[in-house]
Formats: C-alpha cells, sequence, structure tokens
C-alpha cells in the first residue's frame, strides 16, 4: 500500500523534478514543500491592489438598476429623481446608451465567447429575462450617489408570464443526450429491470437547493478608455478570454484590449464568465469617456453573476445480499436559464465509482425564467456526489455491511461505465489509510448508539471524486546571466497560490533557489492561459512551464559548459536566454486549440483521469433543538503529485469548508413567485462562520499520476464532492433519520 | 443612500430638540442596524443625530441592588460588566451570543431595543411589506418566513424581533427610561415593543421624537440562576429560530421562582409569563418544563415554513431549564 503523506508532517517529502543533470545545482528542490505563497505578504500587508483599488484621476463610479420582474419588457424610465441627485453624470439605459455588440456563438477560433455569463445585450434591449436583470446604469462622481440615483431609478413594465418554479417544472424537464465534455446520460445493461431482480435495493430522491459562490471579493471593474484602446483591472478567473470577449463586444481589435487582474478575491467558478457588472462598466466609461469603476453591491452579486442549480435526483442501487452491486441508477434534473446557463452534470461521479453491470445515467433539464447558473467549484459532482454516496450508505444499512467494506466490495478495475482504464486509481489506499486515521474500527454501525454527554453522536464516510482536464497554456521563461528566472504566463491566481506553485515548478527545473523565480501572471498582455477553472490551471500551465524550460536549458547547453545555467550564460557573455511555449498569433492561438482538442480526443479514448478520495466525518446532533455541528473531519486524497504541500492543503481544506455550507446551511432563497433571490446577503445566506468548522484534518498519497505532466491531477474542487453526503451518513449514524434534503437543517432532524 | 444632515450634539437636551424640530430626523446609535437599513434604502432619514457623544455611557449600581445601564453603553462593555455576569448571567450571555465581537463592540443598548425584524420581505423593497409601506400587503405569508412569529403575529405581519439582549430583558423587567422636550417618562420593556395587529409599521411605544436615555434592571435575585440558549442555523453570526432565557429558583425540588422570555418567536421579545405561572410551586420536574411550554405555547401558530418552532421552543425551553436546574447559571 501507498505510504500516504501527512501535510503536518513534511520531513519525508522530497520530490524530484527532471533537475539539470549536466550542470550540478546547489538549489534544494521546492517542489512538495510547504512554501508560503509568494503573494503573502502583499496581501498581509496591504499592498496588493484588487480590481476596485486602483486610482485614476477623473475616476467615476457606476451603480446598477436591477428589474423587479422575472419576464417583460422595460416600457419606460423616469429617471429625473435619479438625474436630480448631485454628482450624477449619466443614466444610461437600452435609449441611450453606447454601442455593444451581442455576444457571438463560441467557436475553436473564438474560445472567449464560452464564457458568456448570459447571451443577453444589456442596454441594447428592453427585454427582460430574470428578476434582477441590469436595465440602467448611473454613472456619477461618487459612488454613494451612482448607488443612491440607481435607487431611485424608476422602471415601467410589461410583464409576460413566467416560469419561476423549479420544483414545479419538474414533469417538464427535457432529457440532455450530453456531450464528450459531459456525458450527462448514458447507460450499460438493463438497470431498471437489474434494479427490480435485485435482492436488496434502495430507490431514494434527492433533492439540492440553488447556491451562490459568495468570493469575498465582490465583482469589480475598473475600466479606461483611451481612444479605442482599453484597459480593465477586474475581478476575472482569466485575462485571456475576457480580453477577447471584450474585444467583440466593443468592436476593437484584441490587441486594443489590455486585462489586468494579478490580485482576485475568490471566486469559485462565479468570476469565470463575463457577467453583466464587466461589460456595463466598460460601456460607462465609452459613454461618459472617464475611467469608471463598479463594484456590485453583495446584492448585485446574486442578481446578475450566476450560481449552482438546484437539483432533483433519483439513485436507485441494486445488490446481491453479500454487497455486490448489481445495479446503479441515478437521474437528475437541474435548472438552466431560458436564455443560457451551464448544466449542471450531477450525474457526472456515477459512471466512474462503482462496478455495477447495469447503470443507468439519465441527466434532464428545465429552462427557467432564472439569472442563467454558472460553474460553481465541482459542478455536477458537488451535488451529484451527495446523493450517490448518501445512498450508498443507505444500501449499506440495507445490507448490514460497514459503508467502506461495501464500497472496496464494488471498487471497480476499470471505469464502469464505458470499461476504460483508469490512468490512475488508488481509492482503496485512502480509504484504508482514512479508516485507520480516524478510528473508523471504533464506530458502532447501531444508529443512536454512540453519545458524548448528551450529544448524539455519528461518523460518516463519503467518496470524493472528480475529473482531470488539461487546457493548452503560453509560457515563456527567461533565465539571466545573473541566476534570476522570469516566468511570464497569464495564469490567474485567485488567492490560491497558483503562482508559488509554478514558481516552485520553475526553480527546480532549471536549478535555481525559489526567491531567483519571478513569475509575472494576471495580465492578458502576457502569453495566453486559459484561466483558473475546472481544476486544471496548475495542470496545463506546469506542462507548459516544464517543457518552456526544457527548452530554455537546451538553448543554453548549446552555448557551452559551465556548473551551472547561469554559468554558461555568463561565460557566453550573454545577458539572458528565453524560451516559449505556445504561440501569440492568431494561427498559433488556434493551432493551438486543434492540439488540445485532438490530444483531449485521444486521450479520452484512452484513459479516465480523475482524482478521488475519502471524506470522513464525525457530527454532534443535539437531541433537543436538533442543532448539528461537525466535530471531526479527515479528508485522504489521491491527487497525484502535490507540489505545495500548504497550498494544496488549503485548497482541499476549503473545498471541505465549502462542503460543510453545501450540507448545513447554504441556499440560495428564490421565491418561486417572483423568480427573485429573497436571501441576496452574506446575513442571510448561511456560509459557514469558524465557529463551524472544526479542526479539517488533510492528507494526500503524493503518488503522482503516469500519465499526467508532473503526475499532477488537480485539486481545486475535489474537497467540496462527497462532503455533503460524509455529514448526511453521519447524521443518519448519530440520529437514525435519513435527510435527503439539502440542507440539513435542525428542523429536518427534529 | 440618501444624503443626510449629521450632527453630534453633546447633551442630551440638544439631541431631543433637534429631532422634535424634524420630523424626519432619527438618532444614531452604533449604526450597526440602522446604517445598514439606510444603505438598503428602507430608512431614510434627512437628519442623522448622533447620539454616541452623550453622557449615556455609564453602568451605576441602584440602591436596591438594580443597575442603571446608560443607552449609550456599548454591547460588550455591558456584556463583560462584573455586576451584570454576576447578577443576571442571562443578559451577558444573550448579548455574546447575538451578532460579531466586531458588531458588539459599536452597538449600543438604546438601539438594540430598536433594532428591526430581519424578515426578508422588509429588507427588500420590490417585495409587498406592511411594516414598510402600510397597506401594501405581507408577501412573507405565503413565501419565505423561517424566521417569522409563531406567537402574536397577525394577518398584516409575520415579523419577528431579532434581539437577544431584549429577550433578557424582558425577563428580567428591564424598565426603559426615554426623554423628549415633553420630559422624561419610563416605560415597562414588557409594554415597549407592540405587536402587529393592524399597524405593524408602529414597532415600540416610543415617539418619534423621544430618545432612550437608560434601561434599568430591578434586583432579580432568582437571575443570578440563569442562561441564555439561543438555537440558530450555524454556529455563530445568525439570528435565532428561537432563544429562551431562563432563570430558575428551586427550593427542596419545587420551583419557587422563575423567570422566562423567548426571542425570534414573535414582534416583540415574548416574556413567557404563562409558563412561569405554571413553574412556581410545580415540583423542578423535566414533565413541569414540559408543562408550562405547552401552557406557554398553546396559542402558538406555525406557518409552513415555520410551525417547526413551536416544536422547537417547547425543545429548548425544557432544554434550558434542565440545564438551569443541573448545572446551575452562566454568564
Amino acid at each position: 500500500m501507498t505510504v500516504p503523506h501527512d501535510a503536518e508532517n513534511h520531513s519525508r517529502l522530497m520530490t524530484q523534478v527532471e533537475s539539470p543533470s549536466k550542470p550540478q545545482t546547489a538549489a534544494e528542490p521546492v517542489v512538495g514543500k510547504p512554501i508560503d505563497r509568494l503573494d503573502g505578504r502583499a496581501k498581509t500587508s496591504g499592498q496588493a491592489r484588487f480590481a476596485a483599488e486602483h486610482p485614476y484621476p477623473d475616476l467615476a463610479y457606476a451603480a446598477l438598476v436591477h428589474a423587479t420582474i422575472a419576464r417583460g419588457r422595460v416600457t419606460g424610465f423616469d429617471v429625473a429623481g435619479a438625474a436630480a441627485v448631485p454628482g450624477v453624470l449619466t443614466v444610461l439605459t437600452h435609449e441611450n446608451a453606447p454601442p455593444m455588440e451581442p455576444p457571438p456563438r463560441p467557436t475553436l477560433a473564438n474560445m472567449g465567447m464560452i464564457l458568456t455569463g448570459a447571451p443577453v445585450n444589456y442596454l441594447h434591449t428592453d427585454e427582460v429575462h430574470w428578476n434582477g436583470q441590469p436595465v440602467a446604469v448611473v454613472v456619477a462622481e461618487t459612488l454613494e450617489a451612482a448607488r443612491e440615483a440607481a435607487a431611485l431609478v424608476e422602471v415601467a413594465y410589461q410583464e409576460s408570464p413566467a416560469t419561476t418554479d423549479f420544483a414545479a417544472q419538474e414533469e417538464h424537464a427535457v432529457l440532455l443526450k450530453g456531450n464528450p465534455f459531459q456525458p450527462g446520460t448514458a447507460k450499460k445493461g438493463d438497470a431498471e429491470a437489474a434494479l427490480k431482480a435485485a435482492p436488496v435495493s434502495v430507490d431514494l430522491r434527492f433533492t439540492t437547493p440553488p447556491l451562490n459562490h459568495n468570493a469575498i471579493e465582490p465583482h469589480a471593474t475598473t475600466a479606461v478608455w483611451d481612444g479605442d484602446r482599453l484597459t480593465v483591472h477586474e475581478a476575472t478567473q482569466g485575462t485571456t478570454f475576457l480580453r477577447t470577449h471584450l474585444a467583440a463586444r466593443f468592436s476593437v481589435p484584441v490587441e486594443s484590449v489590455r486585462v489586468i487582474a494579478p490580485h482576485v478575491g475568490g471566486a469559485f467558478g462565479g468570476k469565470g464568465p463575463v457577467w453583466a457588472g464587466t461589460l456595463l462598466t466598460v460601456l460607462a466609461a465609452r459613454a461618459t469617456r472617464r475611467p469608471v469603476r463598479m463594484m456590485l453591491t453583495r446584492e448585485g452579486v446574486y442578481r446578475t453573476v450566476g450560481g449552482r442549480s438546484p437539483s432533483i435526483q433519483r439513485i436507485a442501487l441494486g445488490a446481491t445480499a453479500d454487497g455486490e452491486m448489481t445495479s446503479l441508477i441515478h437521474t437528475g434534473v437541474t435548472s438552466i436559464g431560458r436564455v443560457g446557463g451551464l448544466p449542471e452534470g450531477v450525474t457526472a461521479p456515477s459512471g466512474h465509482l462503482y462496478a455495477a453491470p447495469n447503470i443507468l445515467l439519465r441527466h434532464s433539464q428545465v429552462e427557467l425564467d432564472w439569472l442563467p447558473n454558472t460553474f460553481m467549484r465541482a459542478p455536477g459532482e458537488a451535488p451529484g456526489s451527495f446523493a450517490l454516496e448518501a445512498a450508498v450508505d443507505e444500501l449499506a444499512y440495507e445490507l448490514g455491511m460497514d459503508p467502506i467494506a461495501l464500497r472496496m466490495r464494488n471498487e471497480p478495475e476499470t471505469n464502469p461505465i464505458d470499461g476504460k482504464a483508469f490512468s490512475h486509481r488508488l481509492l482503496r489506499e485512502t480509504y484504508a489509510y482514512g479508516a485507520q486515521r480516524f478510528g473508523w474500527a471504533d464506530r458502532t454501525p447501531e444508529p443512536g448508539s454512540m453519545r458524548d454527554g448528551r450529544w448524539l453522536v455519528g461518523m460518516g464516510v463519503a467518496t470524493a471524486h472528480h475529473g482531470t482536464n488539461r487546457f493548452t497554456a503560453n509560457v515563456t521563461v527567461r533565465l539571466s546571466a545573473d541566476g534570476s528566472v522570469l516566468v511570464r504566463c497569464a495564469l490567474q491566481e485567485v488567492g490560491v497560490g497558483a503562482a508559488t506553485v509554478q514558481a516552485q515548478i520553475a526553480a527546480d527545473a532549471l536549478g535555481v533557489p525559489l526567491d531567483a523565480v519571478r513569475v509575472e501572471h494576471g495580465d492578458s498582455t502576457l502569453p495566453a492561459a486559459p484561466g483558473a477553472g475546472a481544476s486544471a490551471q496548475t495542470v496545463s500551465v506546469s506542462a507548459s512551464l516544464l517543457a518552456a524550460c526544457d527548452k530554455l536549458k537546451r538553448k543554453v547547453r548549446a552555448l557551452g559548459e559551465g556548473a551551472s545555467y547561469a554559468e554558461i550564460l555568463q561565460r557566453a557573455g550573454r545577458d539572458h536566454v528565453e524560451a516559449a511555449v505556445g504561440s501569440e498569433t492568431r494561427l498559433g492561438a488556434l493551432a493551438g486549440q486543434a492540439k488540445f482538442m485532438a490530444r483531449f480526443l485521444r486521450d479520452q479514448r484512452r484513459w479516465v483521469k480523475a482524482a478521488s478520495g475519502a471524506q470522513f466525518c464525525e457530527v454532534r446532533v443535539d437531541p433537543d433543538t436538533g442543532e448539528i455541528r461537525v466535530s471531526r473531519w479527515l479528508g485522504v486524497f489521491d491527487v497525484g503529485r502535490v507540489i505545495n504541500a500548504k497550498t494544496a492543503t488549503s485548497q482541499l481544506r476549503g473545498g471541505i469548508v465549502m462542503g460543510i455550507g453545501m450540507a448545513l446551511s447554504e441556499e440560495t432563497l428564490v421565491d418561486p413567485r417572483t423568480g427573485r433571490i429573497m436571501n441576496p446577503s452574506l446575513a442571510e445566506y448561511h456560509v459557514p462562520v469558524h465557529a463551524d468548522i472544526p479542526p479539517i484534518d488533510i492528507h494526500y498519497l503524493d503518488e503522482p499520476d503516469p500519465t499526467m505532466p508532473l503526475g499532477l491531477l488537480g485539486l481545486g474542487e475535489i474537497g467540496v464532492t462527497g462532503t455533503a453526503a460524509a455529514i448526511a451518513n453521519a447524521i443518519y449514524h448519530a440520529t437514525g433519520k435519513r435527510v435527503h434534503d439539502l440542507p440539513i437543517t435542525l428542523d429536518k432532524v427534529l | 443612500m440618501r444624503s443626510f444632515a449629521y450632527v453630534r450634539p453633546d447633551d442630551v437636551a440638544a439631541a431631543v430638540r433637534t429631532v422634535a424640530a424634524q420630523p424626519d430626523a432619527k438618532f444614531l446609535g452604533g449604526g450597526t442596524n440602522l446604517v445598514d437599513l439606510m444603505r438598503e434604502g428602507i430608512e431614510r432619514p434627512a437628519t442623522v443625530v448622533d447620539v454616541t457623544g452623550l453622557p449615556l455611557e455609564e453602568i451605576e449600581e441602584l440602591p436596591d441592588g438594580g443597575l442603571r445601564i446608560g443607552a449609550g453603553v456599548r454591547n460588550s462593555r455591558l456584556a463583560g460588566h462584573r455586576l451584570v455576569r454576576s447578577r443576571y448571567p442571562m443578559l451577558a450571555q444573550a448579548i455574546l451570543s447575538g451578532a460579531s465581537a466586531q458588531l458588539r463592540n459599536m452597538a449600543t443598548v438604546g438601539g438594540n431595543l430598536l433594532q428591526r425584524t430581519r424578515c426578508l420581505y422588509f429588507y427588500d423593497d420590490a417585495a409587498a411589506c406592511n411594516k414598510r409601506e402600510p397597506g401594501a400587503g405581507c408577501a412573507a405569508r405565503d413565501g419565505f418566513h423561517r424566521s417569522g412569529a409563531i406567537l402574536g403575529a397577525s394577518p398584516t405581519c409575520i415579523a419577528a424581533h431579532p434581539s437577544d439582549m431584549c429577550v433578557a430583558l424582558a425577563a428580567l423587567d428591564a424598565v426603559v427610561e426615554v426623554e423628549s422636550v415633553r420630559g422624561v417618562r419610563r416605560i415597562p420593556l414588557a409594554g415597549f415593543h407592540r405587536l402587529p395587529g393592524d399597524t405593524p409599521h408602529i414597532e415600540t411605544e416610543l415617539a418619534a421624537d423621544e430618545l432612550i436615555t437608560a434601561v434599568e434592571l430591578p434586583a432579580v435575585p432568582v437571575a443570578a440562576n440563569s442562561r441564555y440558549r439561543k438555537v440558530r442555523d450555524r454556529a455563530s453570526y445568525a439570528f435565532a429560530l428561537v432563544s429562551v432565557a431562563a432563570a430558575l429558583d428551586v427550593r427542596d425540588g419545587a420551583v419557587t421562582g422563575a423567570r422566562l422570555a423567548l426571542g425570534g418567536v414573535a414582534a416583540k421579545p415574548w416574556r413567557a409569563s404563562k409558563a412561569e405561572q405554571a413553574l412556581l410551586g410545580a415540583p423542578a420536574t423535566e414533565e413541569s418544563f414540559r408543562h408550562a411550554a405547552e401552557v406557554e405555547l398553546a396559542s402558538a401558530e406555525g406557518l409552513p415554513g415555520n410551525a417547526f418552532k413551536i416544536d422547537l421552543a417547547r425543545r429548548t425551553i425544557v432544554a434550558t431549564l434542565r440545564q438551569v436546574l443541573t448545572e446551575g447559571g452562566a454568564a
């Protein structure tokens, strides 16, 4: 068995990255080490500037006016009250806004369009598509004047019948066929027949509510036009795509747009797409010929930035009496906005986790007059793993089996839905190690059998799973004769240590100390990168960075010999040598995308790649009030190689915190009568607070995936998967109550 | 928010004169609720009279063993006060269970009394709300009303009062001292907040130009043995679904003194007088506690989204009384 790596004890971790074999180096390898984030000091000392913190002379401020109907048309505005507020520069509506183009459909040559949050040409239409859609923008000399005036804009509407009740639409859901990226519907064998024939079975219905990301930094934009040149400071997950998106919307060449975002205060998918706030700030700057800043209010984020779709899921499992799974059915209904959104592929985990000979996956969707939903940490896998892994626990109880034993009994050798090979699969090892470390053997399986004083105590487990993605990224690396290294890449730092890990990789690859490496990132003038998302950024960028470093070393070696690469440069009288991977030309970008698609399809035919893990938790439930407290957590993960023990642990832990919120308290309350979000604030949308979070013990196996660059599998999202199920299972163990509807609030266990 | 004039008088007379002269003026304490409401456009005063510069920050012991608390005393200071912790532990606990440390450092006693409801429809000016706009209707009744009242609600309004501190004050028979250009008057806390009836927009007995200057606590010996229990949707920084302030005096196995009040269940901090009556003289047992809770909650009415609070209130009353009985008071 693989010996897991203890995140709190780094002494035995010595990871080797291809070091220069010829020129020897004194630098200690840093890949794998718990390195402090390079941006830590700038952030803790207030030096780091975020999107709404860039001063410009003559800066004006913008605020949004949100529709208060779910569907219909704007029939008129009364802006007299708003215009009368001292300091107001203009009130922009569809009646007077300068031109902006509708978003074109995404193509291989125009990937920036894939990140259209909602295909609405704001302020160029009188149509309202959701309750909260921006219908006007006020620009003023001060933030206060802009917001006050926005509140005074009177809008008249003609309402149309709207579909705003998710639960009521379930029967009208339309089956999705799926695509290579998201095969939500699939089958193997005859799962319904096998279910009927199974001696032991469960057939359950689960629901999960709409959720929102709640990054601590609200979405913010500072936009500056200089003639037809545009500079945008933005809270975004990717500057490259945003640049191409803005160029298309505002009809200027891509080269005329610069997006700058070195620091972003959390994103979780919500800052991936381009939303109204960004576009309307740029529009407002164009209209007023002044630099304009707009930081959305928290309410503004809820009303204009999509969240996670709700879901209704059915899981049916059949098994033989000794626990061999014979049937697995996972159907899911999720929502999408009538004008767009992301299919939340809740059935995703069920194709990969259990060796059932009969599997049926069906993903259906309803269209609602809601703000288009979008990526939120582990789309599909987070709500899907709740239903699947809670159902597996119920099956274990039906069988009288230990839930870990049931999982191990059905652990597949190949990918269950299609028989493809796993590139890597160490789920057994995560469970074996986790069970031992968590003290699973001390658990008495009978519900309600464990107590601590008056508290009912329960222990639960669930499997975490997240598919691995890889995109193309361009990188340049420069080595100077003084031994310093400059890595340039438009990778995005959303607060996770993304730039730090690339510095570690470059340091080891070139045999220089970490502090000799500088990483320029978060700027669209840098070599193009895919952005922070899909747990793929570090995987994608490191592959290119390693290739660039190899190229660089070959170039340097060609110059002569020396004890280090820097010395070779000195001897050769060269100031620096640079190597690049990827092309910045349009043709080059196209070739890059084509290469990506070819590799993706080739890889996909051959392998199924995923990170996985075992989530262990202990909960306490107050028998009087139903209050639930998570008291202990252990996550053991197989995420391939880990580059930075500290930031990786933080990422995994953060995912679990998000999962605890999803399990126990988070819910976006959309009034089914109006489609309006009624709790658009951190006071009423309950993310976990510190007091809700126990110490979270994180371990990872640190086993490189043989098919991935550096052996990475990506770890940005897996932490949230399985978390809600582990909690639901622990609550059952504590109380004997099965709760199938998230969030599991105290009234559901009374 | 609407532009407003700001004044910070240094004596009470000037403060009340200013507000009396301007019907569109509001007193500002710590600002932890009023400023939020101004940002949301729910409150739109033309003038804000900051009363944190007034000499209302004393906590004095009264000759009878009670306390006089200046209206400007910050919540965190009150909770940490030696005599509050020893004589009225339920009050210290109630305050510490509310908001966050930063907010408690700002919030004043007077301001806490005037906290407005957290009903989601009150906060959204696109929604119908009789409290915000009399006669507009109540969108909460058929909408989300998890925080809503189960006692004393009316067809026009189901909003609940969100304060923790006031629940303890209700149990302690606090008296609110108020001052205006017409002079000083004293209002018992039990009658300070109003039930909605047909006028949910009128939340207290306080006139628009009256300033809260102090809260007086009488000597309540039984309160030395008291606790506050708050049940909510996360471990901290959330308003109560149900809260209970309970004090108990037991001699020879029988209840000889009891104070009980509930939070999160009504438009006012709910003094559970019927339960107290039922407890007096009864054996100090779980069964008596349950009976007392049921007597108090006999008139409770729930809606689909908050009916669970009736059962939750019963359970929390019993659990809190049990804890006071077995573990004593705690601050």
